[in-house]
C-alpha cells in the first residue's frame, strides 16, 4: 500500500513534468515481439511480449457440442489464468475480476469482428469444432490486455485444423488438413489516464496510478470492434476520438507483427 | 452478441416495435421502494424490469479490503434465472455479470464522494427481474437513482443507454431482439454534469465516425433519462410529504 503511494507519486511527478520513467513518449509503445509457435505441442500457439510485459497463448481444438441455442455453430472460448509467478501481487484462487474482463475483452474483440467463422465448424450432426484460447500471464509489467490479444491472435493464425475422424468421433490431432481460416486480425490499443494525462501502453507502475483506462480493439484501419472504458475515472467524447485516431493508426503496426 | 442471420428490424421507417431511430422505449423509475435497504429504486424501462439497493456506508467485510483513505464499492449485477425470455438461466454471478458488476464498479467510484466514508464500504445491488436487452445500462440508471435516495454524496446522477447499428442503421436503445440480430451494440453510461464517458463497452464493427454519431445520440437521449431520475427522486419526497400530511409519520417507505 504505502510502496503503492511512492510509485504513483513517482508516476505522477513525472507526467507532471510531461515525461515517463523508462524515458517513452506519452503515446508511445514499448517494444512489441510475437513469437508464434512457442508451444508446438499445442495446436496454435504463441508468445507476446511487450516490454516486460509476457503473455503466452495456446489454441486447442475439440470435437464439441454444440450449445444448445447455436446448434449450427462451432464453439469458441477464451480463458485466462494469472498465475502467481507472473506478479507479487497475484494471489492463486479461482479467476478474479481483471483474469475475467481480460479473457472477455479479448474473446469480445475476435468475436464481434466474426474472424473466425464459427458457422464453418460444424463437423457432423450435433458435433462442432471447438477452439479454446487459453492465456497465460507469465510477467506482469502493465498493458496485459494488448499483450494477450497479440496472443491470442498470433495462436490463431498459427492453428492447424486437426482432421476429424467421424468413426471414432475423434480429433487426429497428429493429421492436420489445414491453418484454421482467420478472417482479420484483431489487436488492441490500451490507454491509462493519469491526471488529464492519456498515455498509451502504461508499465505496471503506470497501472497503479492510472485513473482509468480505454481499450480499443481494430478489426482494419478503418473498423472498430470493441471497446472497453475500466476504472473510475471519465473520457471526454474529444479524448475517445483522438484515442481512436491512434488505435486505428497503431493499430495497423502491430497487425503486421501477427 | 451480433448473430449473423439477416433480420429485417427496419419495416417503413420505423422499428419492430413501432419506434423512430433516437426514440427511447417507455421508461419509468421508483425510488425508495425497499424498506430494508439505506436507498433503493426500481426502473422498468420497455419490458426490462430492474431493482436496485443500496447498503451503506457500513463495516467493510472481508476485513481486509478495507481502504483507510476511502469508502470501497461493492457492485453486484445479477440477472435472475428467470428473467429471459429462454430457458431457465443459472443463478448467481457468471463471467458476463461478473464483468458487468466490475465495469459498474468504475462508474460509481467515479462519482460516489467515496472519500467521505474512509474505512468503509457501499453495496450498490442491482437485480435484473426481467431482461431484454439494456439491462445494464437500465440497472446502472436505477442505482444511480438507489444511491442518491440512500443520502449518499455524489458529484452527479448517471444514466445511459445502450446505442447500436441494426440494417446498418444507428438506433437508441437496442431491445433484445436489436441486440440479437443487429450488427453491434455499444452501451455508455454519461455523467450529465461533466459529459465524461463513464462506461463503454462496444461489441461488434462500427467506424469511427459511426461511434461519434452513435455517441451524440446516446448523449441527447441520455437527457431525457436523466430527467426521469431527477423526478423520481422528487416524487420519492412528495410521497414522504404526503404521508406525513396524512397522520402516517412518513418516514421509512
Amino acid at each position: 500500500m504505502i510502496l503503492d503511494e511512492v510509485k504513483e507519486a513517482y508516476v505522477r511527478d513525472l507526467l507532471a513534468k510531461g515525461s515517463r520513467a523508462d524515458g517513452r513518449q506519452l503515446l508511445q509503445y514499448r517494444k512489441v515481439k510475437v513469437t508464434k509457435g512457442a508451444y508446438p505441442n499445442a495446436e496454435g500457439s504463441a508468445l507476446a511480449e511487450i516490454g516486460d510485459t509476457k503473455v503466452a497463448a495456446g489454441v486447442k481444438f475439440d470435437a464439441a457440442i454444440p450449445f444448445p441455442d447455436r446448434p449450427q455453430e462451432g464453439v469458441f472460448m477464451v480463458n485466462s489464468e494469472f498465475p502467481i509467478l507472473a506478479h507479487p501481487a497475484f494471489e492463486p484462487g479461482p479467476p478474479n475480476e481483471n483474469s475475467i474482463e481480460l479473457a472477455r475483452v479479448v474473446d469480445r474483440g475476435i468475436r464481434s469482428a466474426e474472424v473466425i467463422d464459427l458457422k464453418s465448424l460444424v463437423l457432423e450432426e450435433g458435433k462442432v469444432l471447438g477452439i479454446f484460447v487459453d492465456l497465460y500471464v507469465l510477467d506482469h509489467s502493465g498493458n496485459l490486455i494488448d499483450c494477450a490479444a497479440l496472443a491470442a491472435m498470433a495462436a490463431l493464425a498459427d492453428a492447424k485444423v486437426p482432421k476429424y475422424d467421424a468413426e471414432t468421433k475423434k480429433l487426429l490431432r497428429d493429421q492436420p488438413v489445414g491453418a484454421l481460416p482467420i478472417a482479420h486480425k484483431i489487436v488492441t490499443c490500451s490507454f491509462e489516464k493519469i491526471g488529464s494525462k492519456i498515455l498509451a501502453d502504461g508499465t505496471d507502475e503506470e497501472e497503479i496510478a492510472s485513473d482509468g483506462r480505454y481499450t480499443i480493439a481494430t478489426a482494419d484501419s478503418k473498423t472498430i470492434c470493441a471497446t472497453q472504458k475500466s476504472g473510475a475515472a471519465g473520457f471526454t467524447r474529444q479524448e475517445i476520438v483522438k484515442m481512436m485516431d491512434i488505435a486505428l493508426e497503431k493499430g495497423e503496426e502491430l497487425r503486421k507483427l501477427i | 452478441m451480433a448473430v449473423s442471420e439477416e433480420k429485417q428490424m427496419i419495416v417503413n421507417g420505423k422499428r419492430l416495435d413501432g419506434r423512430g431511430f433516437n426514440d427511447l422505449r417507455p421508461i419509468s423509475i421508483k425510488a425508495g421502494v425497499l424498506k430494508r435497504a439505506n436507498g433503493s429504486a426500481l426502473i422498468e424501462w420497455g419490458r426490462n424490469k430492474v431493482l436496485a439497493g443500496i447498503f451503506g456506508p457500513r463495516e467493510v467485510v472481508p476485513r481486509h479490503m478495507t481502504n483507510p483513505k476511502r469508502a470501497i464499492i461493492q457492485a453486484r449485477y445479477i440477472m435472475a434465472p428467470f428473467s429471459g425470455q429462454e430457458e431457465h438461466g443459472r443463478s448467481g454471478p457468471n463471467r458476463r455479470s461478473m464483468e458487468i458488476s466490475k465495469v459498474a464498479k468504475h462508474v460509481f467510484e467515479n462519482v460516489v464522494m467515496t472519500n467521505m466514508f474512509p474505512k468503509t464500504m457501499i453495496n450498490v445491488d442491482m437485480e435484473v427481474l426481467q431482461s431484454d436487452g439494456g439491462t445494464r445500462v437500465a440497472a446502472i440508471t436505477a442505482a444511480s437513482v438507489a444511491l442518491a435516495d440512500a443520502g449518499i454524496p455524489m458529484k452527479d446522477l448517471v444514466c445511459g443507454v445502450s446505442t447500436g447499428r441494426i440494417n446498418g442503421q444507428l438506433v437508441v436503445d437496442l431491445d433484445k431482439t436489436e441486440d440479437n440480430y443487429g450488427e453491434s451494440d455499444m452501451p455508455l453510461i454519461l455523467s450529465p454534469r461533466t459529459g465524461e464517458v463513464l462506461l463503454h463497452q462496444i461489441d461488434g464493427k462500427l467506424t469511427k465516425e459511426e461511434i461519434a454519431q452513435a455517441m451524440d445520440m446516446s448523449f441527447e437521449a441520455s437527457k431525457k433519462i436523466h430527467e426521469l431520475q431527477v423526478a423520481a427522486l422528487k416524487g420519492r419526497y412528495e410521497r414522504v410529504l404526503a404521508e406525513t400530511e396524512n397522520g402516517n409519520n412518513g418516514g421509512g417507505n
